[in-house]
């Protein structure tokens, strides 16, 4: 580093506490140090080292599905990211590489499930890109007269159409509700994919040739066009940028990364059903962008691995109480300080729940009589903590509906107040999650992803690793 | 002609319920120019408010109280759920973001519905509920038009979307809060520097909004018997539709707007196909966007630098 004089260094003092102390600060400045490239170089290597870690069948499609996320949350980051147009057609073209993956790899073409058209991977899958970028741009230009929330309306109409038409027209081609099956393994040149663990691979190397050619583009002009774009249209286009091919190109771009991420879903499951490519689909791609944080490559994929991991662990009983539980401890950890505090209230909630337990237990024993919903060590650990009545659905319910309203009174709430009202919150939500959350891990599910869309854009609207924006000019 | 009045009287109906929908967008489109997705699902759980008013009451085949006095109970209890839900998401979710970009709120807006949508599934289950409303609202008692029956549940919609519309435009255009929201619409920084409470303007628009929600979503489970979790997307894409289609901002475009995606959707039900009713109100939408993007009573946004 330059030397510098007294002014810069007193100049420089607002960086310097900005960079935080302890190992907040070593962290950045490691942060700082490690160049693009290199990070990338790392991501592939701890790819290819968990790739060898991955013996069993099932954790193998979770990280291939977890790598087809955060490649579905890259391609959606070019729109709505970069360019600030917030495309909710994304799915349409996802599903578009899928049913075009299929048509061109199966017996969909041909009549008694013999015949039709069998192309090689090499040749199907860049011939769908193209129509999915040709697609893109179609709906790009629609999308050119309308602004914001117009946008964001239409777009949603276009997933919904691609629905009714993959439902509706031709049943004998795309299969209708029933979907396409038995479509051919990935192959070209003579070799060919099929097992999971093929595809993790393939889909690493995607994400990681993927997210080169991004951040190439996102440091180019078009990325910065792009980003001027998005901060405001009208500056933008009077320093003569040319907006309306920017934005068809962000829809085109997104589009065919849509699209690839959709013919390898397709080759990978060796099915496509309309009900894969759902508007909840959708908000599952919205959740992984925000909470890595939209704009961000390395945020893209953080979140599709964050979201995907998170979904199954939630599924399986066993694991989904670690995520709950370390999840409260974490938010804890994060927002209260000093650490006696802390100490304060985990201790509070811990007493809380044994008290609470105690005294219902010694009122009426058949409102304890029910067992907890999370199942190994966790499950015999809250036994004694939380009041799960021996029929807890209503119960559950009910606790639902009062965990809510905690919830918006804790937003209402601040300093020592709040911190009183976090211990039966924490509680109320323990046993709403043991008695009726973790019953029903699907729906469970569905919320949390709804509530990440929420909490993110209220708490920390930057995502896990994308750099905060200042508007700078309300219209 | 007995279909054609057929159809002309399903249209209305639908219609109607969309215009009460698109009232709430282009309300609140107009004080805060934030286009709320979560409005589709507010009208579904005021038809879940509906129903459960009846199972209080006894059931759809046992009702203790005379049906007159249970619509009157379900609108009511609909309207203030649904008004109360709307202004607590005004309150919890989109007042912080109102200065963020204009991204933010779309997105919790689309996370609201999609945790609304999932909160019903979980603590109502997922099966599809029944209003059964044919065993206490005889579908015989109606009046009968050129040969067609119109049923009185035809009748009830029509009648009191009318009203809801005409008290609403009293409301706009006679009152001191319809005059606040004018000018909350017009420029909110001037309505607050005027002395307007614009918290509570707002506020207000997302209870009237949501409150007519709830009650076309009572209505609608009168007439269509079924109901479920998921209804309020596809209402929700066609009331903006219907909003957009009039106008965005404009209260007469939103109830004309209305009754004319009614009126499509059951033209080409009847005339072309029932597969594809979605895929031509997205139609008109488009077609609507790129022939007259301001709708039919909107004026032309004029972009300030």
């Amino acid at each position: 580093m330059a030397q510098i004089g007294i002014d810069e260094w007193v100049a420089r003092s607002g960086d310097r506490r900005d960079d935080g102390s302890g190992w907040r600060k070593l962290l950045a400045r490691a942060d700082a140090r490690v160049g693009w490239w290199q990070r990338l170089a790392l991501v592939a290597l701890v790819g290819l080292i968990a790739g060898q870690l991955l013996t069993n069948v099932n954790t193998q499609t979770v990280a291939f599905n977890s790598l087809l996320y955060a490649m579905l949350a890259l391609g959606l980051n070019i729109a709505v990211g970069w360019a600030g147009l917030l495309d909710l057609s994304y799915i349409a073209f996802f599903g578009l590489g899928a049913y075009g993956y299929a048509v061109l790899s199966s017996t969909a073409t041909g009549s008694g499930g013999t015949g039709g058209i069998h192309l090689p991977a090499i040749e199907s899958i860049p011939l769908v890109l193209v129509v999915a970028g040709v697609a893109g741009v179609i709906i790009g230009l629609i999308a050119l007269r309308l602004t914001d929330d117009y946008l964001a309306i239409v777009t949603l109409f276009v997933g919904q159409a691609f629905m009714e038409v993959v439902n509706n027209i031709d049943p004998g081609t795309l299969g209708g509700v029933n979907g396409l099956f038995g479509l051919d393994p990935l192959h070209s040149f003579g070799g060919r994919i099929e097992s999971p663990i093929g595809f993790y691979y393939l889909a690493l190397i995607m994400v990681v040739v993927l997210a080169g050619i991004l951040h190439q583009l996102d440091t180019s002009r078009t990325g910065r066009a792009w980003r001027a774009l998005r901060d405001d249209p009208l500056v933008a286009s009077v320093m003569t940028i040319p907006v309306n091919k920017l934005k068809v190109m962000a829809f085109s771009f997104g589009a065919i990364v849509g699209a690839l991420a959709g013919t390898v879903f397709a080759a990978q499951q060796d099915t496509v059903f309309p009900t894969n490519f759902t508007a909840n689909i959708l908000i599952l791609i919205y959740a992984c962008l925000v909470l890595g944080g939209v704009g961000s490559i390395a945020g893209a994929i953080l979140g599709g691995l964050v979201v995907t991991i998170g979904e199954q662990m939630l599924s399986s009983p066993n694991d989904a109480g670690y995520l709950f539980y370390g999840l409260i401890l974490i938010a804890l950890v994060v927002r209260i300080r000093p650490w006696r505090r802390l100490a304060a209230v985990v201790g509070g909630v811990i007493a809380l729940g044994f008290a609470a337990h105690a005294i219902v237990a010694a009122v009426s024993s058949s409102a304890v009589a029910g067992a907890p919903g999370s199942s190994g060590w966790i499950g015999s650990a809250v036994r004694d903590y939380v009041i799960v009545p021996a029929n807890p659905a209503t119960y559950g319910n009910v606790l639902y509906v009062v965990l809510i309203c905690a919830l918006i009174l804790l937003m209402r709430l601040h300093g020592t107040r709040r911190l009183i009202a976090v211990v039966p919150t924490v509680y109320i939500a323990a046993c709403c999650w043991e008695s009726r959350l973790i019953v029903n891990p699907a729906i469970t599910t569905q919320i949390m992803i709804g509530a990440i869309l929420i909490v993110t854009m209220a708490a920390r609207p930057q995502g896990l690793l994308g750099t905060r924006r200042v508007e700078t000019l309300q219209p | 002609m007995q279909e054609f009045i057929q159809t002309v009287v399903n249209g209305l109906q639908t219609g109607c319920l969309y215009a009460l929908l698109a009232l709430g967008y282009t309300m609140v489109y107009g004080v805060l120019k934030l286009l709320n997705f979560a409005h589709g699902d507010v009208y579904m759980v005021g038809a879940y408010i509906g129903y459960y008013v009846i199972h209080w009451f006894g059931g759809p085949t046992a009702l203790t109280i005379p049906v007159p006095l249970l619509i009157l109970i379900m609108f009511a209890l609909a309207a203030g759920g649904c008004g109360l839900l709307g202004m607590a998401m005004e309150r919890f979710a989109y007042r912080p973001l109102r200065d963020a970009p204009r991204i933010a709120p779309l997105i919790t807006a689309l996370g609201i519905s999609f945790v609304l949508e999932n909160s019903v599934l979980l603590l109502f289950g997922g099966f599809t509920k029944s209003y059964s409303t044919p065993s206490f609202i005889s579908a015989t008692n109606g009046i009968q038009v050129g040969g067609v029956s119109i049923d009185s549940v035809e009748i009830l919609i029509i009648v009191v979307s009318v009203v809801m519309m005409l008290g609403l435009r009293q409301l706009v255009n006679r009152t001191t809060l319809g005059k606040s929201m004018r000018a909350v619409a017009a420029d909110r920084e001037a309505a607050e520097m005027l002395g307007i409470n614009v918290n509570r303007t707002i506020a207000l628009t997302f209870f009237i909004g949501s409150a007519m929600a709830g009650v076309a979503g009572v209505m609608s489970g009168l007439a269509f018997n079924q109901i479920s979790n998921t209804i309020g997307f596809l209402a929700g894409l066609k009331a903006f539709t219907a909003a957009v289609v009039g106008g965005i901002g404009s209260i007469p475009g939103a109830m004309i707007g209305g009754i004319f995606i009614g009126l499509s959707e059951s033209f080409s039900a009847s005339y072309i196909s029932s597969q594809y009713t979605d895929l031509i109100v997205f139609g008109i939408l488009i077609a609507t966007m790129l022939i007259r993007p301001q709708g039919i009573f909107g004026r032309p946004p004029l972009q300030k630098v």
